[in-house]
C-alpha cells in the first residue's frame, strides 16, 4: 500500500490563477538559509512566488493553480534539508498582525507630526527670548493646531478607545490618564492661541503620544511574535495520519482533515495523532507522553490509544472516536479548564501600576488648580498651571518602561533557545522559588538511548547500527542513532514482531528480540540489573551481544538541577512513572522531594498545596498528563518535544537537547523584572522631580519637552541592559 | 520675513511626502519581516522570482 499525501486543506485560492499556502520551517536561522530555500523552491517552474519570513518562519509559495502538488515543495525542502509543515493562519494571529499594522500607522503619523510641530515650536521658544513678533507667533501656533490636532485625533485612537472601553465598565488603565491629559493639553492650547498667549502644547502632547506609541508598538511586537511562535509550534505539531479513503487505498492527510468515524493505519514507529479504539491488529504501545509511564501497554482490538501514543512493534487499524465523556483525555480537558481559569486572574505588573498612578496624578492636578486659586490667582491661570502638572505627569516614561525590557528580554530568551507562549510570562517566571520537574521526557531525553555501547565492540555496534536501519521498531532505531549508522545494508528481511536479519560477509546478522537471536541468557542478566531497560539481541554467526535502551538524562540535567539549586530555588519531580524510575532519577539528581506514580489530579493537587504554602511554583513537563499541572502552576514550560496540548498550555517552551533553557530563563526573567521595576522607579523619580516645578507654574513647552524625551530615553536605554545575565559575559 | 511663505509650505509638504513614503511602505508590507530584510540587504545576489505580488 503506498500512500498518498493530500494537503489541498492548507491551499488557499489568491486570485488571477494562483494557489497560496504557507509553510512553518523547522532550522530558518540565518540569511544563508533565507536563500538557499528561496532559490530551491523558484527553481521548481511554475512558482511565482517564494518568500521566506525570518521573523515568523515561515515560507510563502504561490504557484499557477493546478500545476503542482504542494507535497512537492515539501519534498523540495525536505531534500534541502528542512523539515516543513503546512500552516494555517489562526484567526487569533491575523487580528494581531492587523492591530500592529495599525499601531505602526498611528506610530507613523504622530512621529512625522512631532518632527513637524517641533519645527514650528523651537523657532517660537527662541523667538519669545529674542525679537519675534506675536503676529508671527500666533501664525506658528495656529499652524501647529492644524497639523497636531488631526494627527492627535487619528493617532490617540488606541489610547482613547481603550480609556473608553475601561471608563464603561466602571474602572482605570492607563489609559485613562494618557486620554485627559492629551486631550486637556490640546484643548488648552487652542485656548490659549484664541488668546494670543505666549506658551501653548501641541508639541508636547504629540510628542507624549509618539512615545507611548513606541512602547505600545513594542508590547504589541512581543505578543505577536509570541503567537507566531505557538502557531508554528501548533503547526509542527499538526501531524499527518494515514487515513483509509477506500477498502485498501490509504492517503496521507492533515489531522484536522480526519473525523469521527474515520479509519486510520497505525503503523510500528509512528506516533497517533487521533484518539479512537483499536479494531485490527494487536501492538504494544508506549504511551509515556500521556501517563509518563515508560513500561509498553498492550493494544489489541477494542484498546482505547491516545493521540501521542507510539505504535511500537504491530501495525494497528483505528477508528476515530469523537471526544467521548469519561476517558482518560476528557479528564485531562476537564482539569485543564479549571486551572486555566485560575490563572487569568494574574494582574501584570503593568496594571498594578497604572491603578495607584491614575488617582495620585489626578488629585494633583486637582489640588495644584484649587490651591492656586486659594492663593488669589485667577482660574485661568490656575486651570493653565493644573494642566502643565497633568502633561509633564503624563506616564511616557511608565508607558515605556516595561515593554521596552519585555522586548529586549524575548529577544535573549530567544537566542538562548527559549520561546515565550504568553506575553506576561516573564514577570511570573521572574517571581519563581520552586520548580517541579516531570521526569519523562523532561529530565530525561524523549528519545531511547543505548547505555551500554562501552561494553560492545566498535565494529560489532557500526554493524548493528547499519542492520537497525531497515527496521521502524523505536528500540531498534535507538540503536541505529546511537551508532551513527548511514548506510544501509541491502537485503535486510523483516520478520513482524521478531526482528530483522540479513547477510554480511558470507554469515548470517539478526536484531532483535533476544529469542529471535538466540541470547535470551545474555538478556536475562542485563535485565536482571536494570530492569528498567528494553534490550535487542544482535547475533553475528555465533557471536551474541544485547544492547540495553532506555531514556536517558538529559545531559546537564545534574548541573541544571545544581544551578537552580544555587539561586535558591527548591527542586522536585513529580511522575506517573513507577517507584524505582523516579527514585533512581532523583538520587542521580540530588534531588530530595520526589513522588511517583502521580495522577494529573495529584499533581494539581501538590501544586495547590505548595502555592497555599506561598511559593510561586514553576512546573516544567511535556506529557499530555501534565497539561493541566502545566495550566494550574505560576508559570510553566516545556521542551519542543512536548505533547501538542502541553505546549499549548506551557508559557514558554525550550528548544534542542540540554536542559541548560531553563536556567538562562530563570536568569533572563529575573534580571528582566529588575529591570522593570528600576524603569518604574526611575518614572517615578522623575516625577518627583518635575511636579514640584509644575506645580509651582514655572514650566515652559521646552521643560515638558525636554524632560518628557530625557526620561524616555533614559528608561529605553536602562531596558537595553535586559540582554545580559551576570552568569553570562 | 515674506520668505516664510514660501518656507513654511515647503517644510510642511516635505514632512507629508515622508509620511506618506512612509505609509507606503507600511502598506506594501516591508516591516512584516524585519529580521530577513536585514540580511537581504547583504545578500550576493536576489532568486529569479523574488517580487512581492500582494
Amino acid at each position: 500500500m503506498q500512500a498518498t499525501r493530500d494537503f489541498s486543506h492548507y491551499v488557499r485560492d489568491a486570485g488571477s490563477g494562483l494557489a497560496h499556502i504557507d509553510l512553518a520551517v523547522e532550522g530558518v536561522s540565518c540569511a544563508g538559509c533565507m536563500s538557499k530555500i528561496e532559490r530551491g523552491l523558484s527553481a521548481i517552474p511554475d512558482v511565482t512566488l517564494a518568500r521566506v519570513n525570518l521573523t515568523d518562519r515561515r515560507v510563502a509559495l504561490e504557484w499557477k493553480q493546478g500545476a503542482l502538488d504542494p507535497t512537492r515543495f515539501i519534498d523540495r525542502l525536505a531534500e534541502l534539508g528542512y523539515k516543513a509543515y503546512p500552516f494555517e493562519t489562526a484567526s487569533a494571529e491575523a487580528l494581531e498582525a492587523e492591530q500592529s499594522r495599525f499601531l505602526l500607522r498611528c506610530l507613523g503619523v504622530a512621529a512625522f507630526v512631532t518632527m513637524n510641530v517641533m519645527m514650528l515650536s523651537i523657532p517660537v521658544w527662541s523667538g519669545n527670548g529674542s525679537d519675534m513678533i506675536p503676529e508671527q507667533r500666533d501664525f506658528f501656533h495656529w499652524l501647529s493646531a492644524l497639523i497636531a490636532l488631526p494627527a492627535a485625533a487619528y493617532a490617540g485612537q488606541p489610547f482613547f478607545r481603550s480609556a473608553f472601553r475601561v471608563l464603561r465598565t466602571g474602572n482605570v488603565n492607563m489609559d485613562v490618564p494618557i486620554s485627559i491629559g492629551v486631550i486637556l493639553a490640546l484643548g488648552m492650547s487652542v485656548v490659549e492661541t484664541v488668546n494670543h498667549a505666549e506658551h501653548t502644547y501641541f508639541d508636547a502632547a504629540i510628542m507624549l503620544l509618539t512615545f507611548l506609541l513606541v512602547g505600545r508598538y513594542l508590547d504589541q511586537s512581543v505578543r505577536r511574535r509570541t503567537r507566531a511562535v505557538a502557531g508554528n509550534l501548533a503547526a509542527l505539531k499538526a501531524e499527518t495520519a494515514t487515513k483509509f479513503v477506500g477498502a485498501d487505498e490509504i492517503s496521507q492527510v492533515p489531522v484536522a482533515a480526519i473525523e469521527p468515524g474515520d479509519i486510520v493505519l497505525l503503523r510500528p514507529g509512528e506516533r497517533c495523532a487521533v484518539d479512537g479504539t483499536v479494531i485490527e491488529g494487536r501492538s504494544e504501545i508506549d504511551q509515556s507522553l500521556i501517563t509518563g509511564e515508560t513500561l509498553h501497554v498492550t493494544a489489541e482490538h477494542g484498546t482505547a490509544v491516545y493521540a501521542g501514543s507510539l505504535n511500537v512493534s504491530g501495525t494497528l487499524r483505528v477508528r476515530v472516536s469523537a471526544a467521548s465523556q469519561g476517558t482518560l483525555l476528557s479528564e485531562i480537558a476537564r482539569l485543564l479548564d479549571n486551572a486555566l481559569q485560575a490563572r487569568s486572574r494574574y494582574v501584570r505588573l503593568a496594571d498594578r501600576a497604572s491603578r495607584l498612578y491614575a488617582p495620585v496624578v489626578h488629585a494633583t492636578a486637582l489640588l495644584t488648580i484649587l490651591g492656586w486659586v486659594l492663593m488669589g490667582a485667577s482660574w485661568h491661570d490656575a486651570i493653565v498651571t493644573g494642566v502643565a502638572v497633568l502633561i509633564i505627569t503624563c506616564p511616557c516614561a511608565l508607558g515605556l518602561a516595561i515593554p521596552t525590557v519585555q522586548t529586549v528580554a524575548s529577544g535573549a530568551m530567544f537566542r538562548a533557545g527559549v520561546l515565550l507562549n504568553s506575553s506576561d510570562s516573564i514577570e511570573r517566571l521572574a517571581e519563581v522559588d520552586r520548580i517541579i520537574f516531570d521526569k519523562t521526557g523532561t529530565l530525561t531525553l524523549p528519545e531511547l538511548d543505548v547505555v551500554n555501547s562501552a561494553s560492545i565492540p566498535k565494529d560489532v555496534f557500526d554493524l548493528a547500527g547499519r542492520l537497525a536501519l531497515a527496521s521502524h521498531h523505536p528500540v531498534a532505531a535507538a540503536v541505529a542513532r546511537a551508532s551513527n549508522a548511514k548506510a544501509p545494508l541491502a537485503g535486510v528481511v523483516e520478520e513482524p514482531g521478531q526482528g530483522v536479519r540479513g547477510v554480511f560477509d558470507g554469515e548470517e546478522i539478526r536484531l532483535g528480540r533476544p529469542s529471535f537471536c538466540k541470547a535470551d541468557q545474555l538478556a536475562n542478566e542485563i535485565l536482571g540489573l536494570d530492569p528498567e531497560a528494553s534490550v535487542v539481541a544482535f547475533s553475528q554467526g555465533n557471536a551474541r551481544y544485547v544492547f540495553a535502551v532506555r531514556q536517558r538524562l538529559r545531559a546537564d540535567a545534574q548541573a541544571t538541577v545544581s544551578a537552580l539549586q544555587a539561586r535558591g530555588i527548591m527542586v522536585e519531580i513529580l511522575s506517573g512513572d513507577r517507584d524505582p524510575a523516579v527514585r533512581a532519577a532523583a538520587q542521580t539528581l540530588g534531588v530530595c522531594e520526589w513522588r511517583a506514580g502521580v495522577t494529573p489530579a495529584d499533581k494539581i493537587g501538590r501544586i495547590d498545596d505548595l502555592k497555599r504554602q506561598g511559593f510561586n511554583v514553576m512546573m516544567v513537563g511535556d506529557g499530555l498528563n501534565d497539561a493541566p499541572s502545566l495550566a494550574a502552576a505560576h508559570v510553566s514550560m516545556s521542551p519542543i518535544s512536548a505533547a501538542h496540548l502541553s505546549q499549548a498550555t506551557a508559557d514558554l517552551v525550550f528548544l534542542g537537547k540540554p536542559l541548560a533553557p531553563v536556567v538562562a530563563a530563570v536568569d533572563f526573567a529575573r534580571k528582566a523584572l529588575h529591570l522593570m521595576r528600576q524603569n518604574l522607579w526611575l518614572a517615578v523619580g522623575y516625577n518627583f522631580l518635575a511636579v514640584p516645578i509644575a506645580i509651582s507654574g514655572v514650566v515652559t513647552p521646552l521643560i515638558a519637552a525636554a524632560a518628557m524625551s530625557g526620561s524616555s530615553v533614559l528608561v529605553m536605554l536602562n531596558a537595553l541592559r535586559a540582554r545580559r545575565t551576570a552568569s553570562r559575559r | 520675513m515674506e520668505v516664510l511663505v514660501i518656507l513654511v509650505p515647503l517644510a510642511l509638504g516635505l514632512g507629508l511626502v515622508g509620511l506618506l513614503g512612509f505609509l507606503w511602505s507600511l502598506k506594501s508590507g516591508q516591516y512584516d519581516d524585519l529580521e530577513g530584510a536585514a540580511w537581504r540587504a547583504i545578500a550576493d545576489d536576489d532568486p529569479a522570482h523574488e517580487r512581492r505580488s500582494d
